[in-house]
């Protein structure tokens, strides 16, 4: 039963035996970014490590296990299980490659910067935690963890009303993981034995009598976490504050990696566990979907704050990521993956392009001191590099073919459009709408004539480059060469029991 | 008594000992930093000889037992875990108190020694399996903290001394009454022979027995209320925690609530477990009143020490959701869940609650305050001080990776599993409004900006207890299999 290959553990508690080292030893603030820095380049290093670690072909399903009992009394026996399948690979390289992005990105935090690396890396171990875990508990236990480092990353660092929005985010988050908890302890006390065992679930799927709870309830309660954490409309209020008043950095890992918890929650759980149910309930989670995409597309239109802006059309575009997952259930008995594998591979991309966008505000806040997009304008001659990033995230944003947005839309609008052709072609709409908001945002915050007031702005600087390189190249990259994700979240997503009918 | 008496009884004999070793030490010293020394140096005698009775104990057999006094006292694994637990709060809270016992020049080794006096009663209650060496018991741990609650001779410290005395007078006499009535309808005083007796009914042979031993139960579960601080039967509470001397509270609030919890577990399992009284119902409505009550009582108070007391409150109720599942337990396949949960929760709670009432004894010393405002900005005048209350109130919270997070999660667990789900639900429901004030005090520590930007400096005795209290919080947050095996061990004893 025990077995211990090291590497999991190792990428998921780096950051955090950072934190710790920095919290005891660090003195100055120069030695604290650096040894942020190395730390999160060498958590990205063995993050990498991981992904390539990974076999697609291999007949294990789940690999580089790290397993021992961790909790084992009368109520209740608990695993310490780390492990990743093709699903979760793929996402702690996302967690690695923005982590470190996130350390470059807060080189200019000047206040408590000791503390704020401190949380950052606590963060980063919260979240890595999530992707490869294994067991419910060990889940829930990092799931909760994450709370506790963005509550104060938003409220000490942020700005505006930091602390509401940090207050909000923590009710919304708490409140929707009081269900999941409620789900887990029913599945945990339901006859199938496999108890809090994930491998156990995802193998025989939790489609059957429960004892306690109707299996629909347990369903619904998974559900309404994962979307609060989505998030998905009506429970995304809480979105565009937080984003609004967290740091850059903050933004950055909100958007990229924290979001895509909620949608590998739905894609490990409520597809991997209840396929049945999923199928059944396909067309709700579709009308949903597209309800998101098109109200927070056309409130994404009407935003002049370009945070605001960003976030919302962050919830849009996670709104595909549920249009995917309800195109799991065709036509009686057959079953495709190709809507989901969209779904995962936009959690990647929109990952990458969103923390992009983040970046570029950032960036461009810092010099001039405003995101109100009507006093912004003609900063793409005073800022080159810059105006290229933001540009090329944008056009990834709105699915432009040859970068990584475009590969992603059209896996889960293919995938949906079988499923549920006249629905799908309403959601499509969001896509010409997103082109309209990008578009539009650019012209007015980047080009146009040149303005008086920001005759001081200065380049962006190396520091702020780097991060903007490694985003740029890994959505060229993933736009040119898909594959390269594709196939890894294929082979995990075609082993869950929707796909093999079991 | 017997000399195997004596050897049953070493622990508590070894601390009677130590007790009064530190108020004559006192009286020949001028080194008063000796007294606190000796004392926690001392516990180790106790604790090595508790050590060695688990080892006499501590096989798989659940009648594994050493009983002794005449019947009157069984050592067991559940009674054993209690003494360790409550030699475990004494020590800390000893070393911790240092800086606070200085302030008492003259009365030094008067306040170990009460505290030590009051430990003995407590360890005495965990293995008292008779009617009068139970209350005995009660009454020796009582009756120094009454003595310790009006320890500054201040007016507030006096009336919160004089509600201690007077409520703790009403509530053993609430105990008494309810013993006497089970004593006449069982005509014995041992648990054991109580639940024997009450197997065979005994509803026709005595007039009115049925009701008459209804009321014995219901009184009897009144006094022990007022032990553990449950709603409603927790009015003294918040006057007693915001008067007394601020270690005393701790004390109070952590060593006296797992007392009380120990003798209830063992009084219903051992002498009412046939009673016709649907005592898991009883729990049940007495967790929820509790949790409920407290909690949004806690909400309004501008006093920590106030907050700290309805939250004792509210933690009485979520103990009860254990004890009401152990109760419901009872006639199906008897399962330890319920005891096992309840056994961890109390000891997780205890290193918890010291760590939080530490931090408040060190800023009601330094600072002379006690309003919550006043800890504004403490992270930035003492991060290891804010640190350490913050992890505190979290797992009070119930956020991983806490103690109590762990501690919930059986609890609930184990509601569920005895078809209390909707207790369970309150019990998240509570926990979720609970956060609403433990985390103000959070942000107002770390947003907050302070008054006065000194450090704050603290001695390496409390600050060994505070990260020892600290890291035993996380400890049990990511290894809880630190103390399952005991805990199981000692909930095995009161179900087979």
């Amino acid at each position: 039963m025990n077995e211990f290959d090291g590497i999991l553990t190792a990428v998921v508690f780096l950051p955090l035996a950072g934190a710790i080292l920095l919290l005891v030893f660090a003195r100055t603030d120069r030695w604290v970014r650096l040894t942020a820095l190395g730390v999160a380049l060498a958590d990205f290093a063995l993050a990498a490590l991981v992904f390539l670690r990974y076999e697609v072909d291999s007949n294990d399903r789940f690999q580089l296990l790290d397993r021992f009992e961790w909790i084992s009394t009368e109520v209740f026996t608990a695993q310490y299980q780390l492990g990743v399948d093709g699903l979760s690979a793929p996402l702690v390289l996302l967690t690695g490659l923005l982590g470190l992005c996130a350390v470059l990105a807060s080189w200019s935090i000047k206040m408590r910067v000791k503390e704020y690396f401190v949380w950052l890396l606590v963060l980063q171990t919260a979240v890595m935690g999530v992707f490869v875990s294994l067991d419910f508990l060990l889940f829930f236990l990092f799931w909760e963890l994450e709370l506790i480092p963005m509550y104060f990353l938003i409220s000490i660092w942020g700005s505006g009303r930091k602390e509401y929005s940090a207050m909000k985010f923590l009710v919304f988050t708490f409140l929707g993981s009081a269900f999941m908890l409620v789900s887990i302890l029913a599945l945990f006390l339901a006859d199938g034995g496999a108890q809090l065992d994930m491998i156990g679930w995802a193998e025989s799927g939790a489609d059957l009598a429960l004892t306690v709870i109707p299996i629909s309830v347990v369903f619904w309660f998974f559900f309404v976490a994962f979307a609060v954490k989505l998030p998905l409309l009506p429970v995304h209020t809480w979105l565009p504050d937080a984003h609004t008043d967290a740091p850059t950095a903050v933004s950055m890992m909100l958007a990229g990696v924290l979001l895509k918890m909620g949608g590998y929650g739905l894609l490990r759980i409520t597809v991997g566990m209840f396929p049945d149910m999923t199928i059944d309930y396909a067309l709700i989670l579709t009308v949903l979907a597209v309800v998101t995409i098109l109200y927070a597309a056309v409130v994404t239109l009407r935003q002049t704050d370009l945070k605001r802006l960003i976030a919302y059309s962050s919830v849009s575009h996670m709104g595909l990521v549920v249009l995917g997952i309800g195109a799991v259930g065709m036509a009686a008995g057959t079953y495709s993956n190709l809507g989901l594998t969209g779904a995962a591979m936009q959690l990647f991309t929109h990952g990458t392009i969103t923390g992009l966008l983040f970046l570029c505000v950032g960036v461009l806040y810092e010099r001039t001191h405003t995101r109100y997009i009507p006093d912004l304008g003609g900063l793409a001659q005073r800022m080159p590099f810059l105006a290229v990033a933001f540009v090329i995230a944008g056009l990834a944003s709105l699915g432009l073919p040859g970068l990584s947005g475009f590969v992603s839309e059209i896996l889960v609008f293919l995938g949906a459009f079988k499923a549920f052709p006249w629905l799908t072609a309403f959601g499509a709409f969001g896509i010409v709408i997103a082109a309209g908001y990008i578009l539009w945002m650019l012209q007015r915050a980047l080009f146009g004539p040149t303005r008086e007031r920001f005759a001081h702005v200065t380049p962006s600087n190396w520091v702020e480059r780097i991060p903007m390189a490694l985003l740029i190249i890994s959505i060229v990259v993933v736009g040119v060469y898909p594959s390269l994700l594709t196939d890894v979240f294929n082979a995990g997503l075609a082993s869950l029991p929707a796909m093999t009918g079991g | 008594m017997t000399g195997h008496d004596v050897y049953l009884l070493s622990p508590e004999i070894s601390l009677v000992g130590l007790a009064l070793l530190v108020m004559a030490l006192d009286l020949v010293t001028r080194r008063k930093a000796l007294l606190t020394l000796v004392a926690v140096a001392g516990l180790a005698l106790p604790l090595a000889l508790s050590i060695v009775l688990w080892g006499e104990v501590s096989s798989e057999e659940r009648y594994s037992r050493l009983v002794g006094v005449m019947g009157a006292l069984s050592i067991d694994r559940f009674a054993l875990f209690f003494k360790f637990l409550i030699l475990g709060v004494t020590g800390l809270l000893l070393a911790a108190s240092v800086d606070y016992s200085k302030r008492l020049p003259r009365l030094r080794g008067e306040f170990i020694g009460l505290i030590l006096l009051s430990a003995t009663g407590m360890m005495l209650l965990a293995s008292a399996t008779e009617l009068i060496t139970l209350y005995v018991a009660l009454e020796l741990s009582a009756l120094p903290m009454i003595a310790l609650a009006t320890f500054r001779m201040t007016p507030r410290g006096g009336e919160a001394g004089l509600k201690f005395l007077i409520l703790s007078g009403v509530s053993s006499a609430l105990l008494l009454y309810g013993m006497v009535l089970v004593y006449g309808i069982t005509g014995t005083t041992y648990l054991s022979e109580i639940g024997a007796a009450l197997a065979t009914s005994v509803d026709g042979s005595i007039p009115f027995g049925g009701v008459a031993l209804l009321v014995g139960v219901i009184l009897i579960v009144a006094g022990f209320g007022f032990k553990i601080s449950a709603a409603p039967f927790h009015m003294w509470a918040p006057d007693v925690y915001q008067g007394g001397p601020t270690p005393v509270v701790a004390f109070l609030s952590v060593a006296s609530k797992a007392a009380g919890f120990a003798i209830l577990m063992r009084v219903f399992y051992t002498a009412f477990p046939s009673v016709e009284l649907d005592w898991s119902m009883l729990f049940a409505i007495l967790a929820v009143v509790s949790m409920t009550l407290g909690n949004l009582m806690a909400m309004v108070q501008s006093n920590i020490k106030r907050l700290l007391a309805y939250s004792t409150v509210a933690h009485a109720g979520y103990m009860l959701v254990g004890l009401a599942a152990v109760a419901s337990r009872i006639d199906g396949d008897g399962t330890a869940a319920g005891p096992g949960s309840l056994l961890f929760y109390l000891g997780a709670y205890a290193v918890t609650n010291l760590t939080a009432f530490f931090v408040v004894m060190v800023v009601a010393n330094k600072l002379e305050t006690r309003e919550i405002d006043d800890y504004s900005g403490l992270s930035r005048r003492s991060p290891f001080l804010a640190g350490a209350l913050a992890f505190a109130l979290v797992s009070l919270i119930g956020i991983p990776p806490t103690g109590l997070f762990i501690g919930k999660i059986f609890l609930f667990t184990s509601a569920v599993q005895s078809g209390l789900a909707w207790l369970a639900v309150a019990g998240v429901v509570n926990s979720v409004i609970s956060a609403y004030y433990y985390l103000r005090i959070v942000r107002l520590m770390y947003m907050g900006e302070a008054s006065d930007k000194k450090k704050l400096r603290v001695s390496a005795a409390f600050g060994v207890a505070l990260a020892v209290s600290a890291a035993s919080v996380l400890a049990l947050g990511v290894a809880p299999r630190l103390i399952t095996w005991l805990t199981d061990g000692a909930a095995r004893v009161l179900i087979g």
